[in-house]
């Protein structure tokens, strides 16, 4: 059970910028949400804010029952782990081929290496990229890139998947193609946070909408 | 455990690939850190060296007394009576003045100074052998001798191994002073090598953070590098050491011949050595460990 509760949440970046106002949001474990909005609307720090890669400025963020505004730094860690991360730009690393991109998370938890091997093929295997394990990621098209991005979020099953703008660099082709996945996903039972301007994309999948629209929250 | 260990062996692993890596560099910095351990290494063999010579060396804890020149064989008997009554000394000798000029005579090079001499300008003499050996009770006796009627003076013959021995801790001092400068140059060193890499590898750095990574994780290879390159910078003062013994000992060994004496400069013990390792391995994972701190907070939420 993940639950993500944020409340009465600000944030307010050094030099005075209010990225986010007064904003309330609960998602339950299981729900497909989606944060549209344009780009600078605040949607990539709600999402920060959830992984505990920000901190909120005033009000709370609760994963799991555990206060990230209050978090000591060595916990965090250990609640990342419940989420797979996706990101616009992949950060994916590229001086390693695809299939340790994506071992990487069961890496840095001491997994065995042979069980992790499976799980990373099932993985790539899952997101299409089987036949590319050992392929660089800089010789990869954009979509795959992201695809392979995604392969490493899910590697270790995490409970939430948070996607930041997973279709911004692709054709529409590509995009639908990605939210099918995450549709995929979130029928297993993995609870999907997806920040998108993509209209379309939200059309087609049919989720719980959040928009936001400088900083506020409109459901 | 079996993780964890496991987990140990990665890192390891890794910081070993990196050691290779890029072998140029990390030889030339292998190097330096080798040749500002070797200077304290060798000045500590050699002290160590001249240490353990004096004290081979160190003699009885004797003091010589020397009667005026005008003193008969009764003033000679009656310091001998004194001396026989006097508590606190191991026992005596009298070494009569044309024993000492013979004594002289059959020291090489100063046979000459003898004969060049018109009459036996050396007084009679005691030699003294005291039960203690600290300074302190040595002076009191050596200024009570000297006190006595007919005594022209009285010397502690051990004086130059004390002096020695101070010279010595004076060494030690100045020995344990460039080893903590030069240990601090190898730590600087680690911290900037671990700096660079750290640079190198930000975007690693930044996803496994991102993706759960503990900063244990994190810094382990860094660590195991920053010790790596200690060690090895070790055995190469070690080796380094050696080899100037080696030339040293060539050196000396005409000289030692000449006097007849075994002059050999030997190398730490293997105990010494483990632990000069062992110091530089824990030198160069201090920097590290300081250099990664410094690093890693950057990426902390705020």
């Amino acid at each position: 059970m993940t639950q993500i509760v944020l409340s009465g949440v600000s944030k307010r970046y050094p030099g005075g910028y209010d990225a986010l106002s007064n904003v309330t949001l609960t998602v339950e474990t299981g729900e497909l949400v989606f944060i549209t909005g344009h780009s600078g609307a605040g949607k990539s720090t709600l999402l920060k804010l959830m992984a505990a890669i920000e901190r909120p400025t005033t009000g709370s963020v609760i994963v799991n029952g555990q206060n990230i505004g209050t978090l000591r730094a060595r916990g965090i860690p250990f609640l990342r782990r419940n989420f797979g991360l996706v990101f616009q730009d992949h950060k994916l690393l590229f001086d390693r081929n695809a299939f340790e991109n994506v071992m990487l998370p069961l890496d840095i938890t001491g997994f065995d290496r042979r069980e992790g091997a499976r799980r990373a093929r099932a993985a790539l295997d899952k997101v299409g990229l089987l036949h590319k394990e050992k392929a660089r990621p800089i010789t990869l098209s954009g979509g795959e890139q992201q695809r392979l991005c995604i392969a490493r979020a899910i590697v270790h099953r995490p409970a939430v998947l948070l996607a930041d703008e997973p279709t911004g660099n692709l054709d529409a082709e590509y995009a639908t193609e990605i939210g099918t996945l995450f549709s995929d996903f979130n029928q297993v039972g993995v609870t999907v946070v997806l920040a998108t301007h993509d209209a379309q994309l939200a059309q087609r999948l049919n989720p719980r909408i959040v928009h936001i629209r400088g900083g506020r929250m409109i459901e | 455990m079996r993780t964890w260990a496991a987990a140990h062996r990665r890192a390891c692993a890794s910081a070993f690939a990196r050691l290779l890596a890029s072998p140029l560099a990390n030889l030339l910095n292998i190097c330096v850190i080798g040749i500002a351990l070797a200077l304290p290494l060798g000045f500590y063999v050699v002290l160590a060296n001249l240490q353990g010579l004096a004290r081979d060396f160190t003699p009885q804890p004797e003091i010589s007394i020397f009667l005026t020149a005008d003193a008969s064989a009764a003033d000679m008997r009656v310091i001998e009576q004194r001396l026989k009554s006097r508590s606190g000394l191991a026992g005596f000798r009298f070494v009569p003045r044309a024993q000492a000029l013979e004594v002289l005579k059959s020291r090489a090079g100063l046979a000459d100074v003898a004969a060049g001499l018109s009459g036996n300008p050396l007084p009679d003499a005691f030699v003294v052998t005291a039960s203690a050996n600290d300074a302190a009770a040595l002076e009191t006796l050596r200024a009570e001798f000297a006190a006595w009627p007919k005594v022209a003076e009285a010397h502690v013959d051990s004086d130059w191994a004390r002096r020695l021995d101070n010279l010595l801790a004076v060494g030690r001092y100045a020995v344990l002073m460039l080893a903590a400068a030069l240990a601090l140059a190898l730590v600087a060193i680690t911290f900037n090598t671990i700096r660079l890499q750290i640079l190198t590898q930000r975007d690693e750095i930044e996803v496994t953070k991102l993706i759960g990574a503990t900063d244990g994780w994190i810094q382990r290879p860094f660590l195991y590098f920053g010790a790596l390159v200690g060690v090895t910078g070790g055995v190469a003062a070690w080796l380094l050491t050696a080899l100037a013994l080696l030339i040293f000992n060539g050196q000396l060994h005409p000289l030692a011949a000449l006097y007849g004496v075994p002059l050999q400069l030997v190398h730490l013990v293997w105990a010494d050595s483990l632990f000069a390792l062992l110091f530089a391995a824990g030198l160069g994972w201090f920097g590290a460990w300081l250099s990664v701190r410094r690093h890693l907070s950057a990426h902390n939420p705020s």
